[in-house]
């Protein structure tokens, strides 16, 4: 069974604009898949119904075996199961770095405070920034808290992560150290989505590339074959643009 | 020119001043701002919900409230308590409910709907994001809204509420339309009695002035230390 298996999603804003089109794919336990395409194909939008922040109106998509368009389903339980790391951090700037780390794992894991503390701390350690625990979000760098967002993610012992564009939004010489904490967990066998355009990550650490356009999934191959040389045409010009320099 | 005024009277009279009336006031004024806030931010939570008819009501009361003056709401409640007093408790007569209850009833309820549009832009200033990131955290409607939205909120929204309480200050002394001793009351009753009205009244002015100017200037200096860094 697919830890992650989307089946024939659909979904439309409005009547008239459809913003996934018939998407179909799954990832296994373990399995590191980046989901690259140009701006406005619904890659965003995809790995967001994956923990049903947005609604979808046709298709199913299971976690862990569970369906999300069941209305038996407990929604919050099943997403603090999926650890999500966006574009803009959004670490909560009215609350410490500690704060930001054990508020879930207090309220929805019912973690005693010590049992929350430790895990933040050890997370912090392996994100490198213990000694910056005692601040608040708007303190550190963009680098910095896009860490701190994946500790935040990684303290509730997720089964899947999702990554929306997690370097869009940092300056280049960042970029670096939030890749790094993000190879790392690929090589520990976390299983990922990963939205990106850093095709160095895809490279190192994807074990599939999909490739979304419009949104279609146009590729959803092996990192080798689709960075190889057969592939379609729009993949082709895609990847000749950001490759170009 | 002086010679004619009695300033003395404003000496004579200042424990019944600020014992009696400003007590009445400054209550008035901290009890129906928070209640008021409370109520408030539920009818700013009402009208932001998903559910239409939650929407509809919220609004008809916010929409009632603000097209109705004051002193009309200030009687009609007057008024009218007793009476609403009477059907919950299925009393014989209408509830005697005093006037610091009834005036915090009618304030409380008046405020709301100036606090919850207030709240409701408040509320509405926190980047969708932040929502999302306490979903996918596992964090539930409750959760999210009294953990994550409600704090940064009410923190972007401080300095706004505090000058509506400054604002609500002022008009408590409206109360005065029933005879009840708030600090204006206090010191129309003095003047009235020893016939010192423009001493009197000057240095009720006075004391709304300092107090209310003092307080504007501690919000504006609050603002800058309490704005969340981004």
């Amino acid at each position: 069974m697919p830890m992650i298996e989307i089946n024939a999603v659909s979904k439309w804003y409005g009547p008239q604009f459809q913003v996934l089109k018939d998407c179909t794919t799954a990832i296994e336990k373990g399995e590191v898949v980046v989901v690259c395409g140009p701006s406005g194909s619904g890659k965003s939008t995809l790995i967001k119904c994956v923990n049903a922040l947005e609604p979808f109106q046709a298709g199913t998509i299971r976690v862990d075996g569970i369906n999300l368009a069941d209305p038996s389903t407990d929604l919050p339980k099943l997403r603090a199961r999926i650890g999500m790391v966006f574009q803009h951090f959004e670490l909560f700037p009215h609350l410490k770095i500690t704060e930001n780390l054990c508020l879930a794992q207090e309220k929805v894991l019912g973690r005693s405070r010590d049992e929350a503390m430790s895990r933040a701390m050890s997370l912090l350690d392996r994100v490198g920034l213990r000694e910056h625990a005692h601040k608040f979000p708007g303190q550190l760098s963009g680098g910095q808290q896009q860490r701190v967002a994946i500790a935040r993610a990684l303290a509730m012992d997720p089964i899947a992560m999702l990554f929306d564009e997690p370097t869009s939004a940092l300056d280049p010489e960042m970029i670096t150290e939030v890749l790094d904490v993000m190879v790392e967990l690929a090589r520990e066998g976390m299983t990922m989505m990963v939205v990106t355009h850093e095709m160095g990550f895809a490279r190192k650490v994807a074990h599939r590339v999909i490739f979304m356009d419009k949104g279609e999934i146009i590729e959803d191959r092996p990192k080798d074959e689709f960075f190889g040389t057969p592939r379609s045409e729009r993949a082709q010009i895609f990847l000749s643009k950001i490759l170009a320099h | 020119m002086f010679t004619a005024f009695d300033f003395d009277v404003i000496l004579r009279s200042l424990p019944y001043l600020f014992w009696d009336g400003m007590t009445f006031t400054l209550m008035l004024t901290a009890l129906s701002a928070l209640g008021g806030l409370v109520l408030g931010t539920l009818l700013a939570l009402m009208r932001l919900s998903n559910l239409p008819i939650l929407g509809a009501v919220a609004t008809g009361y916010v929409n009632l409230m603000r097209s109705l003056p004051l002193v009309l709401v200030i009687f009609w409640f007057y008024f009218l308590v007793p009476y609403i007093g009477q059907i919950i408790t299925g009393a014989e007569r209408p509830v005697l409910v005093g006037g610091f209850a009834s005036a915090l009833i009618t304030f409380t309820l008046f405020e709301a709907a100036y606090f919850s549009e207030i709240m409701r832009a408040g509320i509405q200033s926190i980047p969708k994001g932040q929502v999302s990131a306490g979903y996918a955290l596992g964090l539930n409607y409750r959760q999210v809204t009294s953990y994550i939205v409600l704090p940064q909120a009410l923190r972007n929204m401080l300095p706004v509420i505090l000058t509506q309480a400054i604002v609500l200050f002022q008009d408590t002394s409206l109360v005065y339309v029933l005879s009840i001793t708030d600090f204006l009351g206090a010191a129309s009753k003095v003047a009235q009695r020893d016939g010192r009205l423009i001493e009197m009244y000057l240095f009720a002015a006075l004391v709304y002035f300092l107090i209310s100017f003092a307080a504007s200037r501690l919000v504006r200096h609050l603002q800058t230390k309490t704005a969340i860094i981004r």
